[in-house]
């Protein structure tokens, strides 16, 4: 029997289009009332007054949590990173415009929508910027987490100097990346139960249950396993709720106090600050190379807006780091420091705007070279790791440019820009690589057979879109040598076996490995108790006395991690069709090769990678928060004025799955395949708006009037 | 909580009796949305959906659509398309399916602006709350209006139907206390001057009926450009609604309204003169666009909307010549 690859459609689907599927804010308990948070109008100073006498009186309205009333938590509301430092009313002080600084609660959600907005804040402001520019004199280095690491901001090799002195062309630019928001379907919500005064239920969106419990545990100073969290369901997060964020804690600060179970979530325009975003990036690109292609330096600056209060690193210049073969490679990380809530991942965090200027930066030296961008990445293939001198677990990039470039028709591209016309629209073609760490983290899982020969597996991940019930369902049933229907897989829960958060494109490779071990496990020990294939499961059980057979196993990351570097890579290619006059881009065609490791599931993985790529469109031409830089407030708050590609922006996009075995990377031979098609798209797109226009546009996003 | 009455007219009659210090209310996509941020808080709903005011009906000098027709079935309609391309166009390219498919015509002619402090309470608006001042005039004004606005107020005029309508030279027949009466388009939305809390020259209690669009033939011959962020689900960065009468080679009549840059619906007769008895090419169009954006004053953010308007202005004026 084979379940893994097969292309399952997603056990949970049914569920999720008939409404079964359950989502935070839809569990309900008895005696439940309502929060609504109330959010700063300054971007900074403090909070002198928040006058809530007109709406405690409202009808309906059990209480206004306010700096002055609400509970001190007896325990730091901050633990290691990447936990969030989280403004939950212990204070005075306000670091950005819209951070909560007080909560309504009352007995219906109306009751406390109007009661929220009946409250009155009087503040004293302090001076501000939400400008990078004006504070970026005073960036400072900072090492960055990534994939669960700590990684040094700077890392060198060679002489940059030298390999630019050398270069016989040169690029030497700057790009930009602007603030983008968190804005998944499903804003952030949580309910919080006290079933005792010491005990606490959770309902969260979250993408990491075992962090909300710690952060809930340490700031109740409660033993963690007091704080039981449930997360069934998530609509969408991609990075948005790996870190609980404030809310979260008010929530259940709400809750005591009223003295009810307490059901929060965040209304739309409560988005635009609180739970991060994509920072503000400006990277400074300098490359150099022969005459034939080949690089003699390459060195990438980047520096990214992070809050006052706490440090969110954009890794930006990782990439360079890895990718091309280069002799002489500098990559740098910048924090700035705003009055601006804290960005966070998002996406493809670093890869997804790293790419932008590095691949830009790269289509820029193949015009100055006039060679075919394609060829000179080509060229500049690295066999090993530039940085480090040690080799790729596996690496399958060249197939993926060939295949790529194949399915596109890449031969079909005049170097020339404005050569290619159709019905009056200019067209361009743009390719980039693209390149995302493999990321392991330990996991844990059990499993269980059941008397009647069906099995249930269980780990702490979450189900984000990802496809989480299926795939891990799939590795399970292969591993017992059971059909599907047999297995059940359940997740989402902080009492069950921890799981790594489910983020960094992570789980599918760290939770699938230790499904698999624990399934071998089983299936050994069902074996060792006389089982001669499945169909004697059940039997086996019950001879032994009908209880449940149970087995917990670990996948860990090892030594291998030293002594390989690790990524999925792939290449983007794009067509554009741009309006000679207006300057209106479209996206005809997105076609995208990737080579991940083993693929589980196909159907799945192409949607991810399609989710991915989709994303890069809207990274290229849409996204943007907008500051208004006098109230030091993002502007943009609905999903009219801040922009996500729409289906007709949409056109065609093709990922193509290229073959790869890895057999070091984890035991499940797997590279998460969750944010891969983000990275290099808006720069492939952007290099297609250079191919049809001829003009560069180094900042994003490529909005008509950049092209007028 | 904020408490309102709701009441479904059961007739015209009953409509603009109960009018006077209520809103209609009528697909309810501008007004409820603004209802739920406390930006618009009426103490009466009267709720005009149901009335038989759906009808799109072709008269010998003109098309009349009733004001409750959704903007769905006025774009869908045969004599819509037929007649004025340009308000099917216009109509299509706004909002999304969904909301075209409860919207209608007078609650489309009377949507509210889109600027982002006029939504947010947690800044300055006159429109809003007057008196208050400004946030925009010292803000974000990408989206802001160029042309038509005052030192209170520049918010844009967010309607795509409206451009076409403008273009058309509609009239809209309304009704109230003190009986019937038309009001030609130009004179329907006010510019915001020093009352910008004042938008529409409708007295209390007067409800639309319809809105009379009268045929020529350069509405036939008519199309609407629209230049946006994204392809669909976004308001215009600029707009053109443009019509052609052409005879022997030259135009004889011309209709051109500009959206995206106003704070109202921008037509100007100048530019539509200037193009009467030439011939229908480029330097004509381009001469029209200059006149049609004269007196724009723009700011940091929406400085490309001359630039931009112009050009939109020629690309309808050169697909209206090429015909349908
Ligand atoms: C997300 C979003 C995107 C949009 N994008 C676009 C776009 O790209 N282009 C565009 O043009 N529009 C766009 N719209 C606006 C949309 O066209 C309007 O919301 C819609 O036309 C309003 O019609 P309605 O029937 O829902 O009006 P309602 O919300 O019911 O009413 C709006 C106003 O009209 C008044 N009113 C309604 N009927 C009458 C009557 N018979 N007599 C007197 N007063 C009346 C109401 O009292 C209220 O003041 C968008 C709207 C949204 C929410």
């Amino acid at each position: 029997m084979k379940n893994i690859g097969d292309p399952l459609p997603r056990v949970d689907g049914p569920a999720k289009v008939t409404g079964a599927a359950r989502y935070a804010y839809e569990w309900q308990v008895p005696g439940m009332a309502y929060a609504v948070l109330v959010t700063s109008n300054t971007a900074r100073g403090r909070v002198l007054e928040v006058d809530a006498s007109a709406a405690t009186r409202e009808p309906g309205v059990l209480a206004v949590l306010t700096p002055q009333n609400a509970m001190r938590l007896p325990g730091p509301t901050q633990g290691e990173p990447p936990d969030r430092v989280v403004q939950a009313l212990q204070d005075d002080r306000v670091y950005f415009s819209n951070q909560p600084v007080a909560v309504a609660v009352a007995d219906t959600f109306e009751r406390a929508v109007h009661a929220a907005l009946m409250v009155r804040i009087r503040s004293e402001p302090a001076r501000h910027t939400v400008r990078l520019e004006d504070e970026l004199a005073n960036a400072v280095p900072h090492d960055l987490i990534a994939g669960g690491r700590s990684i040094p901001a700077d890392e060198a090799r060679g002489d940059v100097a030298r390999g630019l002195r050398e270069a016989d062309a040169r690029v030497e630019q700057t790009y930009e990346t602007p603030p983008e928001t968190h804005n998944p379907m499903e804003p952030h919500a949580t309910v919080a139960v006290w079933e005792a005064p010491d005990r606490l239920t959770v309902y969260d969106s979250t993408q990491w249950v075992f962090a909300v419990q710690r952060k809930l545990a340490r700031a109740f100073a409660m033993p963690k396993e007091n704080v039981h969290v449930i997360a069934k369901f998530v609509g969408g997060a991609f990075g948005s709720k790996g870190s609980p964020w404030s809310h979260v804690l008010l929530t259940a600060m709400a809750a005591k106090q009223v003295g009810r179970p307490v059901k929060l979530a965040l209304m739309r325009p409560h988005m635009f600050g609180m739970v991060g975003g994509r920072p503000h990036t400006r990277q400074k690109l300098a490359l150099g190379a022969r005459k034939d292609g080949r690089l003699t330096a390459l060195s990438h600056q980047s520096a990214s807006a992070t809050s006052r209060f706490d440090v969110f690193v954009e890794g930006c210049a990782l990439q360079a780091r890895h990718l091309y073969a280069c002799p002489n490679i500098e990559s740098k990380h910048r924090i700035v420091r705003l009055d601006i809530g804290t960005p966070t991942f998002m996406r493809a965090p670093g890869e997804a705007s790293g790419s932008f200027a590095l691949e830009s930066a790269l289509d820029e030296l193949a015009v100055a070279l006039d060679l075919d961008p394609l060829e000179l990445r080509l060229k500049n293939h690295a066999e090993k790791d530039p940085i480090e001198d040690r080799p790729f677990s596996s690496k399958s990039l060249r197939a993926c440019y060939a295949e790529g470039a194949r399915r596109f028709g890449w031969e079909k591209r005049s170097a020339r820009p404005r050569a290619q016309t159709r019905e009056g629209m200019l067209v361009g073609m743009g390719m980039a690589t693209a390149a995302y760490p493999g990321n392991f983290a330990p996991a844990q899982a059990l499993a269980r057979m059941n008397a009647d020969g069906t099995a249930l597996v269980q780990s702490g991940m979450l189900e984000v879109g990802n496809g989480a019930y299926t795939v891990m369902r799939q590795v399970a049933a292969d591993a017992l040598g059971l059909p599907v229907e047999k297995v059940r897989f359940d997740l989402g829960d902080s009492t069950m076996p921890e799981a790594p958060i489910t983020a960094g494109s992570i789980s599918t490779a760290s939770v699938g490995s230790a499904v698999l071990l624990v399934c071998r496990a089983l299936r050994q020990r069902l074996e060792q108790m006389g089982a001669s294939g499945a169909a004697s499961y059940a039997e086996v059980v019950q001879r032994a006395g009908g209880a449940p057979i149970e087995e917990r196993s670990k996948a860990a990351p090892g030594e291998e991690r030293k002594r390989y570097t690790m990524l999925g890579h792939g290449a983007q290619f794009a067509e554009v069709l741009v309006d000679p006059e207006l300057g209106m881009v479209r996206v005809a065609r997105l076609v995208g090769a990737f080579a991940c490791g083993r693929v589980l599931n196909a159907r799945l993985a192409r949607s991810q990678l399609m989710g991915g790529m989709v994303w890069g469109i809207g990274m290229a031409l849409h996204e943007h928060s907008v500051y208004d830089e006098k109230l030091g407030r993002i502007i943009s708050r609905d999903l009219a004025d801040y922009h996500v590609a729409s289906n007709a922006d949409v056109q065609s996009i093709e990922p193509i799955l290229v073959e790869e075995e890895d057999t070091v990377v984890d035991p499940a031979g797997v590279k998460g395949m969750g944010e891969i098609g983000t990275c290099g798209a808006a720069a492939a797109i952007a290099n297609a708006v250079f191919n049809a226009t001829g003009r560069r546009i180094r900042s994003l996003p490529i909005t008509p009037d950049n092209l007028l | 909580m904020r408490h309102f009455s709701y009441q479904r007219a059961a007739s015209v009659e009953d409509a603009v009796r109960a009018g006077p210090g209520a809103a209609f209310l009528a697909g309810g996509t501008s007004l409820v949305d603004l209802m739920k941020l406390e930006v618009l808080n009426p103490s009466r709903l009267v709720d005009v959906s149901r009335l038989d005011l759906r009808g799109i009906e072709a008269r010998p000098d003109g098309l009349r659509i009733g004001a409750c027709a959704t903007n769905s079935e006025v774009a869908a309609h045969p004599e819509v398309k037929r007649r004025f391309p340009v308000l099917s166009e216009a109509l299509l390219s706004g909002a999304s399916p969904q909301l075209r498919n409860v919207a209608t015509v007078a609650g489309n002619l009377m949507q509210r602006t889109r600027c982002a402090y006029y939504r947010d309470l947690a800044t300055a608006c006159n429109k809003r709350e007057p008196g208050s001042g400004c946030a925009a005039l010292e803000g974000w004004t990408r989206m802001h209006a160029i042309l038509g606005g005052s030192e209170r107020c520049i918010a844009l005029h967010p309607s795509d139907m409206c451009v076409a309508m403008a273009a058309l030279q509609a009239v809209i027949h309304v009704r109230g206390p003190n009986g019937d009466r038309d009001i030609p388009f130009g004179d329907f939305h006010l510019l915001p001057g020093d009352h910008p809390e004042r938008e529409f020259a409708l007295e209390p209690g007067e409800l639309v009926l319809s809105v009379f669009i009268p045929f020529s033939a350069a509405g036939m011959r008519s199309r609407y450009v629209k230049v946006r962020d994204r392809a669909s689900y976004a308001f215009a960065l600029a707009s053109c609604a443009a019509g052609l009468e052409i005879a022997s080679g030259k135009i004889r009549a011309a209709q051109l309204a500009l959206g995206g840059v106003g704070t109202k619906p921008w037509r100007v007769p100048e530019a539509e003169q200037a193009l009467q008895g030439q011939s229908p090419e480029r330097v004509a169009f381009q001469r029209a666009a200059e006149i049609a954006v004269r007196g724009a004053q723009t700011r940091r953010d929406n400085a490309f909307k001359m630039e931009l308007a112009r050009r939109t202005a020629v690309r309808a004026l050169t697909l209206a010549a090429e015909g349908a």
